[in-house]
């Protein structure tokens, strides 16, 4: 019964999906009912808090606890020694989230308390006396790479190059791609053009900081709540970094205030549960804003290299790119993604990305939102419009003529399935706003954006209840509206209105495993997996259908959410619809339930084509963002309001990096803005309406043609907008953010 | 620690309770009386999760302290609807998809409120600069603009004529 791509018609007349149905989680979101991280609390629940590292690089000599754990009301107090051995994969979370030989960034947790109240726990920190011996730090990554920098890890040698280097570096690794000949395709061109971009790195700005409420017993087992995007993998990791069995541990999600990728790792889960452990009682923890920013995952900041070749009819020759990106303390940057995704909207006989994956004094990066391809795409489609204005093409009609397209190849090596790059392209062509008039000191900036789309490992139950409705339980947390999206698609499969579904997201006891609600995968892996368990239940009922009516189950067809006779020569039996059969359901055979288990594929990748109008204010460098418009392939929009939610989203934090958003590190190590009044998110008053087409190019890996959404809106707009605004000012811009004092720079006014 | 006591009205209820003279309105609020509706952003006021109307006034809860509730009139996002029935905001932000994953929905709810108490007409701009306290990282605000707006043009008319937002059927 389940979908088979490349087998199974896609079906794209719908009655429930593509509707705009109210989500299930509304009202207790609009009530304040809704119970999020920090919303949760247990009898003889402690405060837990965690003492921070102030430099930006240490050696810790020494760690007194002593007159902490003196204070009253103090119940325990954790430092790196009470996480023991744990498996080499998580080894680096275990040095993240508590400090053992050295504090590698300011904010690197170093130790952490748990006391009845918050004023016992605050009072308990600053009783914590830690010898540090103070190290050369280097947050920047240019300097990062040089062999004089100060190296934060002695047993780090780079990975990916030719020889093997016999020195540390604070190069983790170098990765290559692409295909052809690109020095022949650049003698071929017309025009070449080379820039180097630099961006800093931003915070994915969640409103809800991370926030767990851990009940660790005397016998190992454990209960935890919080507020991620993956339970399961902070099962995972929490059981391996306290030595658990797994399945003693089971996580249950709490509503999440916005993750955006930021959310798709442990930071305070494995200490709350060490000072449960420690204190045999219930322990809460609640970062501050500061803490989110200091210590867990910003993007990397960036230095990219970018040399593009053009014929004068606008056809690239050949791509060349050089990506540097420090991931703060630990290797993992995005930096493979970024050399992935660089060329990704151009069919090129000859392209390359080289990358390198840095470390730096900084907080361990997160994903953030198409992790490593924004600051990519800002590099390649700012040449790519310099090159446009040079040889005075039009920017939509120079990429249409090198768009990727069904079949192309991709830079990063596959061949593309059916894809909607282009019908994107021409849906902003045909777009006014690409008519509308701009007067002085205004600009209009193109530029597209790619994602991969994840699948992976989902697992889904599907229960019909007695009375014919449906509970739904998915293991991947409702980060943006899935209950909705999930609901819908197992309401359509069924042949049920939205209403009769129920999708709740279980806890880590209750389903398999599941991977991390990331990639944009949840609509279309745990989509598919609910379409998947519909159909189970489905061929279930049949069989219970075909046993009332003694007839064969080959001869009952399912349809509009009743089995029928599949012919007039199966006999004359009306329809049993999904409650009728639900009703009887004790008496055929027991409970009705529909399961699917599968690692996902065919999660169909995504383009987007933003266009966009600024209005540079020479006086004071201030750029405003007059319209904004996005054009993006969802390939099916399963809840059209949450796709076009999805778009103006990812569009706002874009603008929010192109303009406002860094983190500022002093000569001194230290993050100097942690705070949402230095680091300033977009407001309303910042901002145009940001409208949204939806382009729906149907995934042939979907059985409704489904692609993700999440991702791709948020890379194009750090190059649309600097290509905007290099219209504005008439000079190209190669830094980010965007901020007034860069502006006025580059205007030549200071 | 010696703790202050405070008798106060919340959403119309006369409440009393005990708090620390440094703790604010917002921790008393979520952790000394289960109103945990108004959530904490930031704690330094720039993210307006936790606003709250005290005396008619909006303000960040997590700016205010615990023991300056005495005597005063607060309402909170737990007061909003009227039982079953939801405030026109509240519905117009059903209607018009205006959350996503829902941590500053009741802040800009308070905050909404707060603006429509003083102009039912408000143009674009003004709804964007009232509501440029609040935080929102998923929305883009589009959504959220366009539902306060929506919500004024109904609180205008007449109550009869008065009707959620025609629910849309949209197909591709």
């Amino acid at each position: 019964m389940n979908f088979q791509p490349g087998k199974d018609t896609l079906k794209r007349k719908f009655d429930t999906v593509g509707t705009r149905t109210p989500r299930p989680d509304g009202l207790d979101k609009i009530t304040g009912r809704a119970q999020f991280g920090a919303d949760i609390t247990a009898p003889g629940m402690l405060w837990g808090m965690i003492l921070r590292s102030p430099h930006a690089h240490a050696r810790i000599k020494s760690i007194d606890t002593s007159k902490a754990e003196a204070v009253n009301g103090v119940h325990a107090v954790v430092t790196s020694g009470d996480f023991g051995p744990c498996p080499d994969n998580v080894l680096d979370i275990r040095e993240n989230v508590m400090a053992r030989e050295k504090a590698l960034y300011d904010g690197h947790a170093v130790a952490a308390v748990a006391a009845t109240s918050r004023a016992a726990a605050k009072q308990a920190l600053k009783l914590i006396k830690v010898d540090y011996e103070v190290l050369p730090h280097v947050t920047d990554v240019d300097e990062a790479m040089k062999p004089s920098a100060p190296i934060l890890n002695s047993k780090l040698f780079t990975k990916g190059l030719d020889k093997t280097p016999r020195k540390p570096s604070n190069i983790a690794e170098r990765f290559e791609f692409g295909h052809g000949d690109v020095e022949a395709g650049m003698k071929q061109a017309d025009l070449v053009i080379e820039r180097t971009f630099k961006t800093e790195a931003t915070h994915q700005g969640y409103i809800e900081p991370h926030a767990c409420l851990a009940n660790m017993g005397s016998d190992g087992r454990a209960d935890l709540w919080c507020c991620t995007q993956g339970h399961f993998m902070v099962r995972q990791v929490c059981s391996a970094l306290l030595g658990m069995d797994a399945s003693a541990l089971r996580v249950t999600a709490s509503e999440i205030g916005g993750g955006f990728g930021g959310k798709t790792t442990v930071f305070i889960e494995p200490v709350a549960l060490a000072l449960s452990l420690k204190s045999s009682r219930p322990v809460k923890v609640v970062m501050s804003r500061s803490e989110v920013l200091r210590a867990t995952g910003p993007t990397s900041s960036t230095s990219i290299d970018v040399r593009i070749g053009m014929k004068k009819d606008g056809t690239i020759t050949a791509g060349d790119a050089t990506l540097r990106y420090q991931g703060g303390a630990f290797p993992g940057s995005a930096v493979p993604y970024g050399a992935m995704a660089a060329f990704a909207c151009y069919d090129l006989k000859a392209v390359r990305a080289v990358g390198y994956d840095v470390i730096a004094n900084r907080p361990k990066q997160a994903a953030y939102r198409a992790p490593g391809a924004p600051m990519a795409a800002y590099a390649v489609e700012s040449v790519v419009d310099e090159l446009c204005r040079k040889l005075n093409l039009d920017p939509l009609d120079v990429r249409l003529k090198n768009a990727s397209s069904d079949g192309s190849r991709a830079s990063y090596g596959p061949n593309f399935d059916v894809i909607g790059l282009r019908a994107t392209l021409e849906a902003a062509k045909a777009h006014p706003h690409y008519k509308a008039r701009l007067m002085p000191n205004q600009g209009r900036g193109v530029a597209c954006g790619f994602w991969f789309n994840f699948g992976g490992e989902t697992s889904v139950s599907l229960n019909v209840s007695a009375d014919g409705t449906i509970g739904l339980s998915v293991g991947t947390p409702d980060i943006g509206g899935s209950r909705a999206s999930i609901g819908n698609m197992a309401a359509e499969e069924l042949g049920v209105p939205h209403d009769k579904v129920r999708c709740i997201i279980a806890d880590t006891a209750s389903l398999g495993y599941n991977d991390v609600t990331d990639g944009s995968r949840v609509t279309f892996a745990t989509g598919l997996a609910a379409i998947n368990a519909a159909r189970d239940a489905i061929g279930k009922m049949s069989v219970r259908a075909a046993g009332i009516w003694g007839i064969p189950v080959e001869a009952v067809t399912w349809e509009n959410g009743a089995a029928r006779p599949s012919s007039p020569n199966a006999g004359k039996h009306e329809p049993l619809t999904l409650a009728d059969i639900a009703a009887q359901a004790g008496a055929t055979g027991g409970p009705i339930s529909g399961h699917c288990e599968i690692n996902a594929e065919g999660a169909g990748v995504s383009f987007a084509t933003h266009l966009v109008d600024t209005e540079v204010d020479p006086d004071t460098g201030y750029v405003k963002i007059l319209r904004y418009t996005v054009f993006q392939d969802a390939g099916k929009a399963v809840h059209p309001s949450y796709v076009e939610g999805q778009f103006q989203g990812g569009a706002v934090q874009g603008i929010g990096w192109a303009l406002n958003e860094e983190y500022i590190y002093g000569e001194d190590g230290k993050l100097q803005n942690p705070g949402f009044l230095d680091y300033r998110i977009p407001v309303a008053s910042d901002l145009p309406m940001i409208d949204a087409v939806i382009i729906e190019v149907a995934n042939p890996g979907h059985p409704y043609g489904v692609r993700g959404v999440g991702e791709t809106s948020i890379v194009p707009p750090l190059a649309a907008i600097s290509n905007a605004v290099s219209g504005a000012a008439g000079v190209r811009m190669t830094q980010l953010p965007m901020s007034p004092p860069k502006v006025l720079k580059a205007l030549g006014r200071i | 620690m010696f703790q202050i006591h405070v008798s106060t009205s919340i959403n119309g209820d006369d409440t009393e309770f005990s708090c620390e003279a440094d703790e604010s309105l917002l921790d008393v609020l979520r952790d000394r009386l289960g109103l945990t509706g108004s959530k904490e952003g930031c704690g330094t006021g720039d993210c307006g999760a936790c606003s709250v109307i005290v005396d008619g006034r909006l303000i960040c809860s997590c700016l205010m302290l615990g023991a300056e509730a005495q005597g005063r009139e607060i309402e909170t996002i737990e007061g909003m609807a009227d039982g079953s029935q939801l405030h026109p905001l509240q519905q117009k932000f059903l209607d018009h998809a205006a959350l996503q994953c829902g941590i500053c929905t009741p802040g800009f709810l308070i905050a909404a409120k707060s603006l429509l108490e003083r102009n039912d007409n408000p143009t674009e701009e003004e709804v964007r600069y009232w509501l440029a306290g609040n935080l929102c990282r998923c929305t883009g605000y589009d959504k959220i603009v366009r539902a306060v707006l929506d919500t004024a043009r109904d609180m205008r008319k007449p109550p009869e004529s008065r009707k959620s937002a025609p629910k849309k059927r949209v197909r591709a």
